[in-house]
This record gives structure tokens, sequence and C-alpha cells, in this order.
């Protein structure tokens, strides 16, 4: 079968949708239709790829020419493939759940909200396929423009700051990154994502690698949550719920840190990064966030800005992960980004229903709703014993590697950060759930559990998060594909 | 054969309606609308002909009445002209057309005048890019003010003022160039450009050469309104007619643009522009000044056209900046920014005159959600220009900043790279300041405000244009390569 197209019409399936979504703005089962359809399509088309990921292979698709000698290039591979699916396959949840979400919560303005959400989805996929880094610059920009409309979706006073805030970071980000790739096309004369990365070959001053490491590190930076640039993150939790879970726990930060593994796979490469001590400069700072965002996380009685702050220490974990440049280091860090969207995403779909059902926002209000909402506050232990990297769930196996990969490389205190991160996050999920189950409950006689819109997907994706623990090869061959990935980026370093 | 006489056709088809429109005008006002349509209409697709011929075989040089140089006088249609021309004809057609609403609103009964100026404003802008006589460019040079001053007059109470102003520091500017083009003509007898571009080089240690670029760069530094030289521009764009605004602004500061890049590029070229005085140097830094300023003082606007004025300033410097790195990137992406720029202001204006039209005020601390009802293509219009100037792909904005970019990164130049950058961010800051007064309802105010408002758009005549430069804004953003393919190719060294 020729999957050249594949790539594209996986990336335009969920922009096609958007017209229709328009379209039938009023008629709200309908419009609701279609963005389901997408999704289904787009995850179809997403997986019509995996087979040849798995052996290695690309798909790759020149369009037109951006600019003289840079085209509009898609290259699915194997990260590529890696990242679409899960961020197409997540949507489908979300999607479901979004109908529960905005309905149960009477949200306004929801045909802008699905488009803007089916443009966001395009942009991801489009950043996952993009094969140079200006064409990941327009998706990248793509992103950051559709989810604006998200951010402020309530338009609050709040919601409002939020997004000014939101849009100063990353678009900021966005022109530091432009920088950064004029320079690499400047020494380089190319901007294609190679394994083993391009700027081994020319010969740049050590000052102006530095320059554009930094230029590199804030344009992906931002998104990636590495402390100092994490800011929007929380302040973005002003977003729906579904925003928060599929965007600010998988496809608008995800994208951060697969940016990061771009820029220091593909771009860099790993022998540069090694050669210049870049990586320990990563490594401070994504050591540093972690320890940081989980002692913050405890400060936050809000559950979303707990979550919120959560997120920005395992982005970290990832980030950590690629900054140690061993082959499991990286190996870990790209299963945690399969591992921290699931878990992550049943995190914020629990904290959106306990929102809708029981309109509860803080910690400190969640006494005895475990007995009214089961099924998601069942789901809910299993998401926050993954983050703290208890077995048998996903979370543990990637934690399992990343730290394997800290001692292939001899580094002890990574090992360390990640052990009491580990139980920084069972300190502060294991409250919440003490309180859920164990502490008496007032007022909640006339409640139930949230809509079956909402707690099946819950439901699902908790499961998913213990099957890929069980059984990481499960479906899609992530722990092969995240191994291939990893081995794709050394062996082509040293030829 | 037709094609040779291109280059002059085009200037004449201005002179031709300037003539037909106060003779139709006066018997049928209501023609003259029409007729600046047709002819700018007719003088797009003559543009669009001759680019096409130009790129199939090459430079014309034409001597009208046969007369060569230096006894005649010549119009040169090379790269640079032919894209100049382009660009500007076909801007023009489309703010022309949208201009019979507005005329008939904000100046009513004298549509005849107006158009005719137009006309006449027109020819003096091609002239001055086609004329290969730097004494016949200040004659067009003169057209086009003269022109631009009475169009300029034509608006509020205020414009007669705001022009008269111009008026005086125009007509210094013009001098200026006049005594700078007087010094090269003592120094080498002739005033052909490609004449004069052969002798130089042996002068290039003479006084009067020095004096005559530096004269001649400040005279259309007025007229390109490069910082500091620009205090005409924000009251003249401010209480000017929409119309005419949408018409002078993309165009105007562009053609002076288009001068300074002849004397550089062309002319003395950029060895000897520099060994005469370090005018690239000097040009550059105002230009990056300019950038900044301009985006400053857009931030602080509280008025919708006089908000797009500054960031005329402001874009004007882009253009300059790119001049004055003089390499191919540069070059390329400052003529990208002049297609750009031009198509994005003109879209911008039209959106602030559609504005007026509907709520008699373009004053945007009185912007609110009502208007994505009321207005929802010129809104969106306005959505897609604005972040195009922002420069987000794949919008066309981001390509010439792209290569702008590139350019000072070839040079080495990070001061600039920066000024880049961060200007795209202050103007991130003055356009979602409108954006999100228009898409977000005021938490301040009952928010019944935008669910109530009726759809009240304005004409077609007036939805076409604007909307149809929106969509070029796509359409340059995704062909810009083959675009810069070509003004890598113009590029002169």
């Amino acid at each position: 079968m020729d999957l050249t197209l594949v790539p594209l019409l996986a990336i335009l399936s969920s922009l096609a949708a958007v017209p229709f979504i328009l379209w039938s703005s009023s008629k709200p089962n309908l419009r609701e239709t279609w963005t389901i359809i997408a999704a289904l399509v787009k995850f179809g088309l997403v997986l019509t790829l995996l087979p040849s990921a798995l052996n290695g292979e690309s798909v790759t698709l020149h369009l037109f020419d951006l600019a003289p000698g840079l085209p509009f290039a898609l290259n699915a591979d194997p990260l590529g493939v890696f990242f679409a699916v899960i961020a197409s396959g997540l949507w489908i949840f979300t999607s479901f759940y979004s109908i529960g979400y905005v309905r149960g919560h009477k949200e306004h303005k929801q045909t802008r909200y699905y488009a803007s959400f089916a443009i966001c989805l395009s942009a991801t996929i489009g950043i996952a396929f993009s094969g140079n880094l200006l064409t990941f610059i327009v998706f990248y920009e793509l992103l950051t423009l559709a989810t604006y409309p998200l951010v402020i979706h309530t338009e609050s006073d709040d919601a409002i700051k939020a997004g000014r805030k939101y849009l100063s970071f990353t678009l900021t980000a966005g022109l530091l990154l432009i920088a950064a790739a004029g320079m690499v096309y400047y020494y380089t004369g190319t901007l294609d994502f190679t394994p083993g990365g391009v700027l081994g070959d020319a010969d740049i001053p050590y000052h102006m690698i530095l320059v554009m490491f930094i230029l590199f590190l804030g344009g992906v930076g931002v998104k990636a949550g590495i402390m100092p640039l994490h800011g929007w993150l929380p302040a973005a939790m002003a977003a729906p719920t579904p925003v928060s879970a599929l965007l600010h726990a998988v496809a608008v930060v995800k994208s951060g840190v697969f940016a990061v593994l771009r820029v220091v796979g593909y771009v860099f490469g790993v022998d540069v990064m090694g050669d210049y001590g870049l990586n320990e400069i990563l490594i401070v700072l994504a050591g540093a966030t972690v320890i940081l965002a989980s002692l913050i996380a405890f400060a936050q009685d809000n559950l979303k800005r707990r979550l919120a702050y959560s997120t920005v220490g395992h982005l970290s974990y990832i980030v950590l992960g690629i900054a140690l440049l061993t082959p499991l280091g990286i190996q870990g860090g790209i299963m945690h980004i399969a591992a921290h969207a699931t878990m992550k995403i049943t995190l914020f779909f629990c904290a959106g229903a306990i929102i809708v059902n029981l309109h509860r926002t803080e910690i400190s209000n969640l006494n005895g709703i475990a007995k009214v909402m089961p099924w998601t506050m069942g789901a809910f232990v299993v998401g926050s014993m993954g983050l703290a990297g208890i077995p048998p769930i996903n979370g543990f196996f990637s934690k399992f590697f990343l730290i394997s990969g800290s001692l292939e490389g001899d580094m002890m205190i990574p090992v360390i950060i990640l052990i009491v991160s580990g139980l920084l996050n069972a300190g502060y999920f294991f409250p919440i759930i003490h309180r859920a189950y164990f502490k008496k409950g007032e007022g909640l006689e006339k409640y139930g559990e949230a809509s079956p819109f909402m707690v099946v997907p819950i439901v699902i994706t908790a499961t998913l998060s213990v099957l890929f623990g069980l059984f990481p090869n499960l479906f899609f061959n992530f722990f092969d594909l995240a191994a291939q990935i990893s081995a794709s980026l050394f062996n082509s370093a040293t030829p | 054969m037709i094609d040779s006489h291109l280059p002059a056709l085009i200037a004449l088809t201005f002179v031709l309606f300037a003539i037909l429109i106060p003779m139709f005008g006066l018997w049928k006002p209501k023609s003259s609308q029409p007729l600046a349509v047709l002819g700018s209409g007719i003088a797009s697709v003559l543009s669009l002909y001759a680019f096409a011929t130009y790129l199939q075989t090459g430079s014309i040089r034409y001597f009208f009445g046969g007369w060569e140089p230096p006894v005649g006088i010549e119009f040169v249609y090379d790269g640079l002209s032919g894209f100049f021309v382009l660009v500007i004809n076909t801007v023009a057609f489309f703010v022309l057309i949208h201009s019979r609403q507005v005329a008939r609103r904000e100046f009513p009964g004298k549509e005849m005048p107006y158009f005719a100026l137009a006309m006449l404003a027109l020819l003096g802008f091609n002239g001055m890019i086609l004329t290969g006589d730097l004494f016949n460019l200040y004659v067009f040079l003169e057209i086009s003010s003269l022109a631009s001053y009475g169009l300029i007059a034509i608006g509020s109470r205020p414009a007669p003022y705001a022009a008269f102003r111009y008026l005086i520091i125009g007509t210094a500017g013009g001098t200026l160039y006049l005594l700078g083009v007087g010094f090269l003509y003592t120094v080498t007898g002739t005033l052909n450009i490609i004449d004069m571009a052969a002798m130089l080089p042996t002068f290039a240690t003479n006084t009067s050469v020095v004096a005559a670029l530096v004269l001649m760069v400040v005279g259309i530094g007025v007229k390109a309104a490069l910082f500091p030289l620009h205090g005409w521009l924000p009251d003249s764009y401010t209480f000017a007619s929409s119309s005419s605004t949408a018409l002078i602004a993309p165009i105007g500061t562009k053609v002076a643009a288009y001068i300074l890049f002849r004397i550089v590029f062309y002319l003395f070229g950029v060895e000897l522009t520099d060994a005469v005085a370090p005018i690239t140097t000097v040009i550059g830094i105002l230009a990056a000044i300019g950038i900044l300023y301009g985006s400053i003082m857009a931030i602080a606007q509280t008025e919708m056209k006089r908000m797009l004025a500054y960031s005329s300033v402001s874009q004007i410097g882009y253009i300059i900046m790119g001049l004055s790195l003089a390499n191919p990137l540069g070059f390329a992406g400052a003529l990208l920014h002049v297609l750009n720029h031009a198509v994005m202001k003109a879209c911008l204006f039209l959106v602030a005159g559609n504005l007026r039209m509907k709520e008699g005020h373009s004053d945007i601390s009185k912007f609110n959600d009502s208007y994505r009802k009321k207005y929802p293509w010129t809104m969106a219009s306005f959505s897609v220009a604005a972040i195009s100037m922002v420069g987000l792909p794949p919008l066309a904005g981001f390509f010439s900043k792209w290569y702008l970019a590139l350019g000072t990164i070839d040079n080495e130049n990070w001061i600039f790279l920066a000024v880049i950058l961060i200007s795209s961010l202050l103007n991130a800051v003055y356009f979602f300041r409108i954006l999100e007064k228009v898409y977000m309802m005021n938490p301040k105010k009952d928010q019944k405000e935008g669910s109530d408002a009726e759809r009240n758009e304005v004409g077609f005549s007036m939805m076409f244009p604007t909307s149809v430069l929106a969509i070029a804004l796509f359409v340059i953003g995704f062909a810009n390569a083959a675009i810069v393919g070509i003004l890598f190719n113009i590029f002169p060294m």
C-alpha cells in the first residue's frame, strides 16, 4: 500500500472537520458527530503508519517549497508516529469526554471550542510529522494560535489574563525558535531533522553553539514547561478541563518535550550535546524542575493547579531522560511521553468529572467523594499511583528505564532526583485519595456518579495505564518503538 | 510590437484616465469611480503582462520618442521596477474598488476631483518607479506629492492641517533630493541613472558626490517616513479619508523606499555607497530604531488608523533594514515585505474604512464583541491580516521576517535580529489587544451585547477587496518560495 499521502491526510483530517463543525453550529449532535468522525479517521490513518514505523522506516512527503531550498516536508518517522498515535488516540476519548463535560457544564460558544480543538489536533499531528524545522515552526505556531481560544474559553477576567500570559510566553518562544532555526540554517545549510544531528559536521564556534542551544531551550522549553519557563501552564488551567486534559497534559506540552527530543537528537545530535556539555545544562534545569514542581504542587489546594504542577514535574522527567544521552535514558523518556499521557489525562478527566458533577474544585472539599463517584476515584487512584511510580502501572516502567539510563551514564544525582520525586508524588497525591476514601463527606447525598460520557473515557484511560504497565508492547508496540527510536539516535551518530 | 512599449503604456494609462475622469465626471459624477477602477485595472493587467514578459525576455529600456539619453528621457523596466509597479498597481486596484461607498459617504460630491487626483498620484508613483532619469524622477515625485496632498486634505476637519504639514515637510524633502541631483549633475554631466552609474566610481572621493548622496537619502527618507523623518505621517494617515489612507499608506512610502533601493543598489552600488558615506550603516540603525519606535507608539494609540499609521513607520523600517543588510537574503526579504506590507496594510486600512462606514468611528476603546457578530467577514479579514503582521506562519508576514532574519544572521548582525524578533512581539501586543476586544465579551459590561447584535456586514464592493487581500496573504505565504526565487534573481550584485 502506498502510504505517501497518509501523513498529510492525517494532519488534514481534523482541519477538514472545522468547516463542518462551524456549519452545524446550531445542531449540537451533528456537530459533535463531525468531531468524533474526524478523531476516528485521524487515529485510523495514524495507525496505518505504525507497521512501517516499527520496521524503522519513515514515510516522507515533500509538498512544495516553503522557502527556496526548504520544502514543506512531512516525515512520519518512528518518533513522529509514536507521538501521533498517542495524541490522536487520546483525542477520541477526549472528544467523548468533551461532550459530557461541556454539556454538563453548559459552556458557551461550544462551536468555537470544538473547532479550535480540531485545529489543535491538526497542528499536533503536524508537529509530530514535520520533516524539517521550518515545517515544525509552522505547526508549532499554529498550535499556539489554536490553543489560545481554548485557554480564554470562559472569557472571565482570569481566563483573559491567562490567555495573555499564555501568548506572551508562547509567542516569545516561537520567535526564539525562529532565530535558532535561522542560525542553524546559516551554519549548516539544512533544517532537516536527521537522526544523529546536523550540527556535528559543521564548523561552528563554541559560543555560537551555546547561543543556539539557549535560543532552542527558550523556544521549546516554554511548551515543555522547563522552569523557569513554566509560568503559563498553571495559569492555563483556566481553560475547560478537557482542554487541560488533552492539550495541557498531552498535546501542547508533549509537543514541547517532543521538540526537545527533536532538537537534542535530530538537530544537535547526541555527540554534540555531550561534547559541549550542553546536556548538563539540561539535566540541571530538568532536575531542579522535577523537585521544585513537586514541592509547589504540595501547596496547591486547587486540584487542577496541583495537577498542573505535577505535569510540569513529569515533563521534566522526560527532558531529564533525554538529557542523560544514554540509550536507556532516552528510551525511558520516550516511554514516559506515553505513560504520563495516559495517566495525567485520567487524572484531569477525574478532576473535570468532579467539577461538573459536584462543582468542587478545591482539594479540601473532596472529603468522602469516593462513595458517590467510585469509578472516577478508582481511576484517580490508578493514575496517581502510576505517577508515583508504583508497579504495575505504566509510570513504573518508564521510571525504571529512566533510572537505568542514569546508572548507565554513571550519574547518581538523577537517580536520587527521580526517587525523591516519586516520594513527593506520592506525598501530594495520597492526601487526595485519603480524603476521598477515608474522610466523611458532607452534602453529597443528592449526587451520583458523573455522566457515562465522562466516566467511560476515564475508566478506559485508567485501564490503558494498567495494561500498558503490564504489557508494554500491547496494541501499539510502544516499548519496541521507543527502544528503536532511542537506538537510531546512537547508531547514526557513530557510523 | 506592443511589448516594447509596455513601460510607457503603464504610466500613460494613468495620464489617460486622469484626463477622462474630469471629462466624464463633470457630465456624470458617478462615473468617476468606475473609470478609476478601470484605469488601475488596465494598469495592473499591463504590469502583470510586463512582468511576465520581463521574466522571459529580460529588462526593457524604453526611449521616449526614440531619443536616446542623454538627449531623451528613458524608462527602465527591470526586475526591481517591474516588481514595484506590479505591487502598487494591483493593490491600488483593490483599494479603488473599495472606495466607491467610502467616497459617497465621506466626501459626497467630491468624487470627480478625488479619483482624478488618485490617478495623478498613481501616475506619479509609477513614473518615479519606471523612469531612468534622476530629474524626471523628481518631476514624478512632485506630481505624486501634489496629488497626495490633495488626497490627504480630503478627509475630516483636521485633514487640511495634516496635509499642509505634509506639504511643508514633503517639499523640503523633495528639494533636498533635487539639490542632490544637481550636485551629481555638475559632477557627471548626465541625469540618466545608467550613464551616471558608469561614471560615478571615478568621482567617489569628490565632496559634491558625498553631499549629493547624503542629500538624496535624507530627502527621500522624508518621503519614506524613515525614522526620525516620519513626523508628517501619523496625522496625515489618521485624518485623511479612509479611502485616501488606504490608497496612500500601502503605496506611498514603498515608492520612496524604491528610490532608496535604486540609489543604493543601482546608481551607486553598495560598495561605492559605503565608500562615499556610511549610508547603509546609518539608515540600518535608523530603521532599527524606527521599527521599535513605531511599534511602541502603535501600542500607545487608541485610534485604529493612527495605530496603523505608527505601525507603518515600523514596517517601513523592516524594508529599509533589509536594504541596509545589502545581501541577497536581506534584499529579497525587504522586497517580499514590500509586497506583504502593501497587502496587509491595505487590508487593515480597508477594515478601518469598513468600521468607519458602519460605526462612524474606528476608536479601539469602543470596540466590543458585538463586532464579531455584526461584521464577521471584516473581522475575519482583520484577524488574518493582524496575524500576518505579527508574523506567524504560514501567512505572508512570517516569510518576509524569516528572510530578513536570515539576512541579519548572514551579516552576523545580532542586534538587528533581536530588533526584528522584539518588534514581532510588540506587533502581537497591539493587534491581539483588538482581537481580544472583538472576540471576547467584555466582562465589565452587560454581556448581552454580543448575542443581540444583528449582522450588519458592509456591502459587496467593500467586502470583496478586503477579503481578497486577506486571502492573498495565504496565497503569498504558500507561494513565497517562487516569489523569492524571482527576487533573488533581481538582486543586482
